[in-house]
């Protein structure tokens, strides 16, 4: 009998064939499935809604923590299709023992995280459940948003990839906060809320055709995904993809990818070559784009491919992750 | 890939030294009159010559041939299944590094065991399964010792840790492999033509150069030690690409900042301290005699071996070709399974699923669709 696995969980393959198969073919709604929020109407108003667990380990990591962390989330997936994000939900389900002073930090941090948005959290839900049940505590988000201009998602030929960011730095991050691995590193996962950098990069350009947040699975499965929701070619320069040194450091020695890592506070967007310049400087003049960097262009309009061109000259095609990345034994 | 803090002129230098390379293989073959073969035996240089394009960019220049190096995949398949079947007794807890959960026994993974309810646990250092046997006093704690040199003496300092600690319900089910009896048997057999050898610089980080001299003195042949960057391992094939046309047989260290001469003597001491030369069984290859480590027999009593036994049928065959493509006699796609029956999600042999393994690095950064 086939069963789940943790590595239906990692936003790869295997976590995309559970969506298709399972929820997308039974719920019958897949042209939502391509957007991190789905757009309603209502009334005179075009709204946005997304939710999202969270359940990360650990708890508290450099940089920040799974309240953080959920608010930021939902608000991103929110802002990269276009909305004012306006309230949260939040659920708890919490395990038998937690302390009241950790919860009382992450909620903390999660109205902290609310506020850099404008975001009221506006309903909740707590349940307890009895040890050894959960992992100290889960938590879900439900955002709503109003879509004041929606992307137009009409990807053309030759338009221009941007990350705002160095990626891989959450995943390396939590690797490390684990301390399974026997690791120092001083990267913080780079968790935050990007609505604010969003709002002024959708200031300097009437025409971005598309964002997303490259969570799980990371950059490479992000724009896989977008390749083939969208039928579009986009080619990567390597060497224009910016990764902290730490990130690769951390990376050589495990025999991971850092294109496959988290990110939970990067944006990569899909804009026309001629705004191009005008997003840069937007992003680079924020602290939480200072790094961003075009890194790919669109090649074409069909196949629907992701393509790695590499320092060397050559082309290699990229896929979603396949499997759990694991570390490996030499 | 840029480093945010740096510019990028490790690009430039690797396309100089791309070029050179080219010329030197073309050099080559207008004298020998045949492209230039050499072998990576390390796993991790199969994956990072695919993922940097180095092993795509040197396509028809130079013929770059996966070994023996992976040590999931050079495990026997009946040990595979003796590893799995060991999560049937109960008031276990089975360690093992992350590569073994997919890699299909005859019947089920250790994946499928832990989704079925059996406690199997994924760690990232046999230390840290110690660590679970003194948590869990009453339950027996086994990890599956599978590895080569790199490997071994972590082994070794796990055991260690459980001996100090006197700690009585850890034990391991020893699988290593060590890298010369396998490069022997391999120059012995003669299956492919090799002129030269990219050594690992993981294995040699703990062996030492000078171990390898025997490839030069007793087999003629030129090897380079390297690390896993692209400029490493572009650097290691133009040293044996001098070396291999000028016919000059020598064993160069290219990974200095790394392997010393004589490798680590510490942890050298440790392996010999705890474990002792043993027969292993190869996939594909068969029974090659003192060709691994397993506990001396003062030790006996952290043996899994020894403290369990597991009964295992006749493996399943498969017409999955791993043990061809270990021996470098066939490419991963010329086996008839791969990336249409056997695909990371479904692996049907181990070079699938390992994340140093020769398929899994051809599926990953070589298919093309």
């Amino acid at each position: 009998m086939e069963r789940i696995t943790l590595a239906h969980g990692d936003g790869g393959e295997l976590a995309h064939k559970l969506i298709t198969d399972v929820f997308v073919s039974m719920f019958h709604n897949d042209h939502y499935a391509k957007f991190d929020s789905a757009t309603l109407t209502w009334g005179a108003h075009e709204l946005a809604v997304t939710t999202d667990s969270f359940v990360v380990k650990p708890l508290f990591f450099p940089g920040g923590n799974i309240g953080k962390l959920a608010v930021a989330g939902t608000i991103n997936d929110l802002a990269v299709v276009g909305a004012v994000p306006k309230v949260l939900t939040c659920g708890f389900i919490i395990e038998e023992g937690f302390s009241i002073r950790d919860l009382k930090t992450i909620v903390q941090s999660m109205a902290e995280e609310a506020k850099k948005a404008n975001v009221t959290i506006v309903a909740g839900d707590t349940k307890v459940v009895e040890r050894g049940s959960a992992d100290g505590l889960y938590i879900n988000t439900t955002g709503i948003g109003v879509v004041s201009r929606p992307l137009d998602r009409k990807i053309c030929e030759g338009d221009s990839v941007i990350v705002s960011g160095s990626v891989g730095d959450h995943g390396v991050a939590i690797l490390v906060a684990r301390g399974e691995l026997g690791l120092v590193s001083t990267v913080e996962s780079d968790c935050t809320t990007l609505y604010p950098l969003i709002s002024k990069a959708l200031k300097a350009s009437n025409h971005i055709r598309l964002m997303r947040d490259p969570t799980r699975g990371g950059l490479a499965t992000t724009l896989v995904e977008i390749c083939e929701d969208f039928g579009v070619t986009i080619e990567l320069e390597e060497d224009r993809i910016p990764i902290k040194k730490e990130v690769e450091g951390a990376c050589e020695l495990l025999g991971f990818d850092p294109l496959y890592l988290a990110n939970e506070g990067k944006v990569v967007m899909i804009v026309p070559k001629e705004d191009e310049q005008a997003i840069l400087d937007v992003l680079r003049s924020q602290p939480e784009g200072k790094d961003a960097a075009v890194i790919g262009t669109v090649r074409a309009t069909n196949k629907g491919q992701l393509l790695l061109r590499t320092p060397l000259g050559t082309t290699r095609r990229l896929y979603r992750l396949t499997g759990l990345m694991l570390p490996r034994i030499c | 890939m840029l480093d945010v803090m740096d510019s990028p002129t490790h690009s430039a230098l690797s396309r100089t030294l791309l070029q050179e390379v080219r010329m030197l293989a073309s050099q080559f073959q207008q004298t020998f009159g045949r492209v230039p073969s050499f072998m990576e035996v390390c796993g991790s240089h199969t994956m990072a010559l695919a993922r940097t394009g180095i092993k795509k960019a040197l396509e028809g220049y130079v013929r770059l041939i996966s070994g023996p190096g992976c040590p999931v995949c050079v495990t026997d398949q009946v040990t595979i299944d003796a590893m799995i079947s060991l999560t049937n007794g109960s008031d276990r807890i089975i360690c093992t590094f992350g590569d073994m959960m997919r890699v299909p026994g005859s019947y089920g993974t250790l994946m499928q065991a832990k989704t079925e309810g059996k406690d199997v646990r994924v760690v990232y250092s046999p230390v840290d399964a110690v660590r679970i046997a003194e948590q869990h006093p009453h339950q027996e704690v086994i990890f599956l010792g599978i590895g080569f040199e790199t490997t071994i003496p972590i082994l070794a300092a796990a055991v260690k840790e459980a001996e100090e600690k006197q700690i009585h319900n850890f034990s391991m089910w020893m699988s290593t492999k060590l890298v010369e009896p396998i490069l022997r048997r391999l120059l012995h057999d003669g299956e492919v033509l090799l002129d030269g050898f990219l050594l690992p610089g993981h294995v040699s980080m703990v062996m030492g150069r000078e171990h390898f001299e025997f490839l030069a003195t007793e087999y003629g042949l030129p090897a380079v030690i390297s690390g896993f960057e692209a400029l490493h391992m572009l650097s290691a094939i133009r040293h044996l690409l001098m070396s291999a046309l000028k016919q000059r047989a020598i064993v160069l260290n290219d990974y200095k900042s790394v392997v010393a001469e004589q490798g680590n003597k510490q942890a050298k001491y440790w392996m010999n301290h705890y474990f002792t030369l043993c027969d292993e069984a190869w996939r594909g290859i068969g029974v090659i005699s003192q060709s691994g480590m397993d506990f001396k027999k003062e030790y006996d009593r952290f043996n899994a071996k020894i403290k369990f036994s597991v009964s295992t049928s006749e493996p399943r065959r498969t017409k999955c070709r791993c043990g061809e493509v270990i021996r470098g006699l066939i490419d991963p796609p010329q086996c008839a399974l791969f990336g249409k029956a056997c695909t990371p999600i479904n692996p049907i042999g181990p070079c699938m699923v390992s994340s140093e393994g020769s398929c899994a690095a051809y599926y990953q950064y070589m298919r093309e669709e």
